[in-house]
């Protein structure tokens, strides 16, 4: 077998198995290389891009070898830099490589983010994967069968326009056969991506579009090893961390010799304000861990802001002006109307807590960790570790929803601490819940402050929005943002956040409305001190932007006398925005002047995803008591236009758990704190959604695109869902909550107030 | 609230019955009147009833799992049947929509419909006979101001005699008292307005003074203590089963938050009224502990002791120092592994209850619990079976019910060690048979959470401040 | 050693008998489908049977287990063999993340056992104590229907067999 020398030799050697094949080329110098501009999935740092003519993320991964790999079996590997995080995206990729390639999905493979054999594909976030992993793996995958189309009418002296890739194989004009194992088996072609390829038509797919039952869901539905929590190496010791009782508190004393003589207690460690144990058995961990925490002192400091007047405390913080959308027109506004929201601290709240395993063999720290980015993690914990970087490898598994950035790149770090003192036993750190409570990195506080200025009809003619936000994006790319990198003596701070204003929009994702209003100004007030832990939160600044242009939307279209619905077609012009909009409402029932029944009410909100990605539109039944002030959803229908759609089950799902989650950030949701102590430390005080609040039924159409870029579906009903939520609850008690969230106590005194 | 015995003995029934004269019993009716529009009431009329009613704890009763509040339908379970708590709202069929004032005033003064029916006791009217014109006149605007609902009030499960209401009338003749309420010019108005509330809409004695065989409280066993849908009352008089003995301040906290730091949260049937009595009037909570304080009565010498004793135990930490550092649980208290009880208690009660984390959301130290020092275990039975359900979309203390985990010996084991470990009185007995009825569903057993049952009004902020 | 019952089968397990059940499911039978989720029975994701019962595992120390039985997910059927539960998740696609359902399944199955034709009203109440994030729900509540349905079919079924 013909092999060929390339530069990332760790990354080959795994690869290259005897009898396979890697469409693979020699690497050349890239041409001209650029940078892009930063976004979620690479930290918002610019990136080299070594192929930025190609698609996806064959820009910065241009060779195909990073994506497929064809075995002589007949079966073939798929590698993507995008990790499973619940949203099915291990199924949709297959199933663009089994379309593409012409195999059938179960003789697919998947091999997910892992510094030695993934693509870097940076971050899984801001409802990229489809969009950038998955029109790589379309277009390599598409290549690859071209490249195999080409070998076999070689073999077979037939022009390839004569051949047809089906099954696994190629046909011939007579019925002959080679299949893709037969094909590889005895030598290799060589091939770089190309910037074009015979992408399948839309009206021949067999795969793509067409509903797929995820592959691993089975598993977590028999009790199969699903998750990071559920790998038992040989050997595994169990870790505990004892974080201190609050965000500014510092070690002064310790006394270990209690817990160093517990049952099974392997290490008990201090360094700096980091504390932890390690034991043979979970519940030995967890005991020692309970009596080091009763034996620690600590000095605690008041570092946290007055809860009880964030907006104010925010709004008075120094920022740093960033100008999102600075188009103004000519205005002749006949008067104005203005409207300040505000939204607390939230969490992202998994239902399993962080996780990380870690194992120190020969030098090289393996860390298995659910984080959302291998590689910035490998950076991060390499420098923590003060190792150069290849001595440190990230592997992703499957944890419990994350939701964004948790606690998982710190429980990964935490591991790879603990492994460093006992070499050659893998470690496996499990968070408490209160721990991740109040330790993950919190979606920021917010306040939004909007005017817009209005014709005699009561249209807009002039948009005036600020927000006051930290960033939401502290995620690693260096060890300061791992909290335990935090807490060891030798301490990294985080890194100082700036701010940036980038297409995709961070904490002014969002802000600039898709309406076409003729004259507008968008500025995000940037926060660059963060009194609390933050990070990326689902959606990042788009949930609260969208859910302050929603709501003062409807204000404006009663202020109007106009229905909802109507007044914002009236301000879209993007035909895909109007079709949503209108689908949305048509499934809905939706019609001018109508009325709710007593205590109901009906409530409509639109957005396109980072005015960039699958526009979302919601119209929600709510009902409210107005005696305890108590929302019960009735239904909610929702129109998605998500581009194509790989597997419209999955986009189905994510848009449906999307208006499920929104609405419970919306009506119960806020993270608390004192001066000193985060206090919302668990599900008592913390609450979320629970069964008793479900709506009837929440529908998800999506109107279909074939042939149309993918738009990413995943974090485009967070916005809608939970504006639509709070327009349910004005409809049907007559007054707008401008603070969320949207609790019992608040909407019984608006309620009654209007009473 | 609901009471649970009624007229107990059919001997008794034929003896009222002779005693009660047709013309004692007959009352007439009230004409029907039209709904009165909302606008007839004023905004501050309305605001204050809302109050009252939120002192009555009137939606409770008036309102199904489910169903739309103060439309009724609530089955209350009794001995002899089932009598189904009436449609208060204001629709004119099934509704109060057609009383006026007077035929509202008259039902709460004397317990009898608009048509001049007589009404069951489980509407306390022993209680409300006590409320003034003026008040009357606030709930009524109140109740009319209300979304009217359509709901008929299914018919009463009840044998003959009891299902004669001019049975009825008897009761009335010897257990029932009509009369406002009398202030006692000796005692301050904080004083007054509090027993005003207590005595009358509050209705506490209705669960907190025993009652006699015919279901009628009794008058020389005032707040000595009773029981309510499967829960002990327990006694608001000297004979208090706190540990710590309450106080004005402490009582006050605990009526309008829902929880006290040295007596724990409110379960059971006290749950939503102590939500609702966090939507009352600011001062209301306050007058009804001043009451009920001055009820109760200076604590004696011992008990005061005792009470020293018991909130002064160090807790191991300073309050929630644990629960960031490796959370909200602490290592369990070290006990004799032979005895089966303690074994259980250390592990799985000790890591929460002797944590220091402070109530609402830490277990109570079990020293401090009126339930491990109270006359029955009914409550800490129900409370280990069932624990505190999780509160709807709010912020409350959530407990793990046991009632899969533990049998009823292994019940029964937790609770003679607790008994014998955390209080000075006397070991239960026949705990056992006691733990299997009530999982059994003996004793119609109500769970209300703080605040978590959706009759009672929000009230989280009272819990801790959020924004 | 602690003598345990589960899925049937009865094993001597070598902890403190204070551990609590979760430990012992993951730890030393290896069973992977009761989650730890807060150690505190406020989430649900550890809930397993005891005699049929639903209980919080993360929060019942073995030393009460004794010749009682155990239920996990792995006892309602296999990934070759799956049971109505299991298959009527699977059909739903009844699972984000899918690390709550584990506990949602054995929560309903307590439900499903006593009452297959449960109303969603019944359902929702029952599975109050359990927890989802992603916001599955609206098919976890399918799911539970669906099984209840093939449960009701296969009873019919064995009845229609034996009589």
């Amino acid at each position: 077998m013909e092999r060929v020398t390339l530069a990332d030799l760790n990354r080959r050697s795994v690869l290259f198995g005897t009898g396979a094949l890697v469409l693979a080329f020699t690497l050349k110098p890239a041409l001209a290389q650029t940078k892009s501009p930063g976004d979620e999935t690479q930290n918002f740092q610019a990136v080299a891009q070594p192929a930025p003519e190609l698609p996806g993320s064959l820009k910065t991964n241009p060779n195909l070898e990073s994506w497929l790999r064809v075995e002589a079996s007949g079966k073939a590997t798929i590698f993507t830099g995008k990790a499973e995080l619940g949203q099915g995206i291990k199924t949709a990729l297959l199933q663009i490589a089994a379309e593409e390639l012409k195999i059938p999905f179960e003789r697919l493979s998947l091999v997910g983010p892992d510094t030695v054999l993934s693509p870097n594909e940076g971050y899984t976030a801001g409802s990229h994967s489809i969009q950038d992993s998955g029109t790589a793996i379309r277009h390599a995958a598409a290549q690859a069968r071209e490249i195999l189309l080409a070998e076999a009418g070689r073999r077979l002296s037939v022009p390839v326009e004569q051949l047809r890739a089906a099954d696994g194989a190629i046909t011939g004009p007579g019925g002959e056969k080679l299949g893709y194992g037969e094909l590889v088996s005895d030598h290799l072609i060589e091939g770089r991506a190309q910037p074009t390829s015979k992408l399948t038509a839309p009206d021949q797919f067999v795969e793509m579009g067409k509903p797929r039952r995820r592959i691993d869901i089975p598993a977590k539905v028999t009790g199969g090893a699903a998750y990071i929590q559920d790998m038992r190496p040989d050997g595994m010791l169990h870790g505990r961390i004892v974080r201190p009782p609050s965000p500014g508190a510092r070690l002064q004393a310790v006394d270990l010799s209690q817990a160093e003589t517990m049952p099974g207690v392997v290490k008990v460690i201090r360094d700096g304000n980091f504390l932890a144990v390690i034991a043979d058995k979970e519940w030995q961990a967890i005991k020692a861990m309970r009596a080091l925490s009763a034996a620690a002192q600590w000095q605690e400091t008041a570092t946290l802001p007055d809860m009880a007047d964030l907006p104010a405390v925010l709004m008075a913080m120094p920022a740093d002006d960033g100008i999102v959308a600075d188009k103004r027109g000519p205005v002749s506004a006949a008067r104005s109307e203005e409207a300040t929201f505000t939204r607390p601290y939230q969490i992202h709240g998994s239902i399993g807590p962080s996780c990380g395993l870690a194992q120190l063999v020969d030098g090289l720290t393996t860390v298995w960790t659910h984080t959302q980015g291998v590689y910035p993690d490998q950076k991060a914990i390499a420098q923590m570790l003060g190792v150069p970087i290849e001595k440190v490898r990230c592997i992703h598994v499957e944890g419990s929803g994350c939701y964004g950035h948790n606690g998982a790149d710190d429980a990964g770090a935490d591991a790879a601490l603990l492994a460093q003192v006992v070499p050659g036993r893998p470690v496996r750190v499990q968070w408490m819940r209160e721990q991740e409570h109040a330790w993950e990195p919190f979606s920021p506080g917010m306040v939004t402050k909007v005017r817009a200025g209005l014709d005699d009809k009561g249209n807009v003619v002039d948009w005036n929005y600020e927000l006051w936000s930290n960033g939401h994006n502290s995620r690693p790319g260096t060890a300061g943002a791992l909290l335990g990198a935090q807490h060891i003596a030798k301490a990294f701070p985080l890194d100082a956040q700036k701010l940036q204003i980038t297409p995709e929009g961070n904490g002014d994702r969002n802000s600039n409305p898709l309406y076409a209003f003729p004259s507008r100004h968008v500025v995000w007030h940037f926060l660059a001190d963060a009194p609390i832990r933050v990070s990326a939160l689902r959606g990042l600044g788009a949930y609260m932007n969208v859910f302050s242009i929603e709501n003062f939307m409807d204000d404006l279209a009663s202020k109007a006398g106009a229905d909802p619905v109507e007044y914002r077609l009236r301000h879209l012009d993007d035909q895909r925005a109007r079709d949503v909009v209108e689908r949305a409402a048509r499934n809905f029932g939706w019609k001018a002047g109508q009325k709710a029944p007593e205590d109901h009410g009906f409530g409509f909100a639109f957005a396109r995803y980072k005015n960039l990605a699958a526009y979302c539109a919601v119209a929600m039944e709510v009902k409210v008591e107005k005696e305890t002030g108590r929302v019960r959803l009735i239904r909610a229908t929702s129109a998605v236009d998500a581009g194509e759609v790989v597997n419209p089950d999955g986009v189905a799902n994510q848009v449906q758990g999307g208006i499920i989650q929104a609405a419970s950030w919306t009506l119960y949701e806020a993270a608390t704190f004192d001066r000193t102590r985060i206090t919302s430390v668990d599900w008592s005080t913390y609450p979320i959604m629970r069964f008793d609040a479900l709506p009837q039924a929440v529908d998800v159409d999506i109107i279909p695109r074939p042939g149309t870029p993918f738009l990413g579906a995943g974090e485009c009903g967070q916005g809608p869902g939970g504006a639509a939520v709070a327009n349910a609850i004005t409809n049907a008690i007559g007054r707008r909550i401008y603070d969320l969230p949207l609790t019992r106590e608040k909407v019984r005194a608006a309620a009654q107030l209007r009473a | 609230m609901r009471m649970v015995r009624y007229l107990a003995s059919a001997v008794g029934v034929v003896m009222i019955v002779m005693l009660a004269g047709i013309a004692y019993a007959w009352r007439s009716q009230i004409s029907p009147v039209d709904v009165p529009p909302a606008s007839s009431f004023d905004a501050a009329t309305i605001a204050r009833g809302a109050s009252l009613a939120a002192v009555g704890n009137c939606s409770v009763c008036h309102t199904k799992a489910g169903g739309e509040v103060f439309a009724g339908g609530l089955a209350l379970p009794t001995p002899f049947g089932t009598i189904y708590a009436t449609n208060i709202t204001p629709d004119p069929e099934t509704g109060i929509g057609r009383w006026s004032e007077q035929a509202f005033a008259r039902a709460m003064r004397e317990g009898v419909d608009r048509e001049g029916r007589h009404l069951y006791p489980a509407f306390p009217y022993d209680h409300f006979t006590k409320v003034t014109d003026e008040d009357n006149r606030a709930l009524y605007a109140y109740m009319m101001t209300r979304k009217p609902v359509r709901s008929e009030t299914p018919p009463n499960e009840l044998p003959f005699p009891i299902n004669v209401r001019m049975v009825l009338a008897g009761w009335k003749l010897l257990f029932f008292k009509p009369g406002v309420y009398q202030p006692d010019s000796t005692k301050s108005a904080e004083w007054n307005r509090g027993a005003y509330l207590a005595e009358g809409l509050g209705h506490c004695g209705a669960c907190h003074t025993p009652r006699n065989l015919m279901g009628a409280e009794k008058t020389d066993q005032l707040y000595a203590g009773g029981e309510a849908e499967g829960w002990n009352a327990y006694a608001l008089n000297a004979a208090s089963p706190a540990p710590v003995p309450w106080t004005v301040d402490s009582l006050t906290r605990y009526l309008s938050n829902g929880y006290e730091e040295q007596h724990g949260v409110a379960r059971g049937p006290m749950a939503p009224v102590t939500a609702n009595m966090g939507s009352a009037a600011p001062g209301d909570a306050k007058a009804i502990a001043t009451y009920i304080a001055s009820v109760m009565g200076e604590p004696s010498v011992e008990r005061k002791a005792r009470g020293e004793g018991v909130s002064k135990s160090p807790a191991a930490q300073s309050p929630g120092v644990l629960v960031q550092a490796a959370g909200s649980q602490s290592l369990p208290v070290t006990v004799d592994p032979k005895d089966p009880g303690a074994a259980i208690y250390a592990a799985a009660c000790s890591s929460c209850h002797d944590a220091g984390r402070p109530v609402p959301y830490g277990g109570l130290p079990l020293r401090l619990s009126s339930a491990t020092h109270g006359p029955t275990p009914m409550n800490p039975i129900n409370v280990i079976l069932y624990g505190l359900p999780a509160p709807e979309g709010e912020r409350g203390p959530i407990m793990p019910g046991f009632a899969g985990t533990l049998t009823d010996r292994q019940v029964a084991d937790l609770l003679a060690y607790m008994r014998k470990t955390f209080s000075d009185q006397p070991a239960w007995k026949d705990i056992e048979p006691l733990v299997a009825d009530i999982r059994a569903g003996a004793k119609d057993t109500e769970l209300h959470s703080l605040g978590s049952d959706g009759n009672a009004p929000a009230n989280p902020t009272k819990r801790e401040t959020s924004w | 050693m602690v003598a345990l019952t589960v899925n049937g089968k009865t094993h001597q397990v070598d902890v403190d008998p204070d551990t609590p059940l979760l430990y012992v499911l993951r730890g030393e039978l290896e069973l992977n489908a009761a989650k730890y989720g807060c150690g505190l029975g406020q989430c649900g994701a550890c809930t397993v049977l005891v005699d049929g019962e639903p209980v919080f595992s993360c929060v019942t120390p073995v030393l009460v287990l004794e010749g009682r039985k155990v239920t996990t997910v792995e006892g309602l059927g296999t990934l070759e063999a799956p049971g109505p539960l299991q298959q009527a998740f699977i059909e739903e696609q009844a699972a984000q993340c899918g690390y709550c359902i584990a506990g949602m399944m054995m929560r309903a199955q307590a439900l499903l056992q006593r009452n297959a034709a449960a109303t969603d009203e019944e359902i929702k109440a029952h599975m109050e104590p359990n927890l989802c994030r992603c916001g599955t729900h609206m098919r976890i509540m399918a799911a539970i229907k669906r099984a209840g349905k093939l449960m009701q079919t296969a009873s019919a079924a064995s009845t229609g067999r034996t009589g």
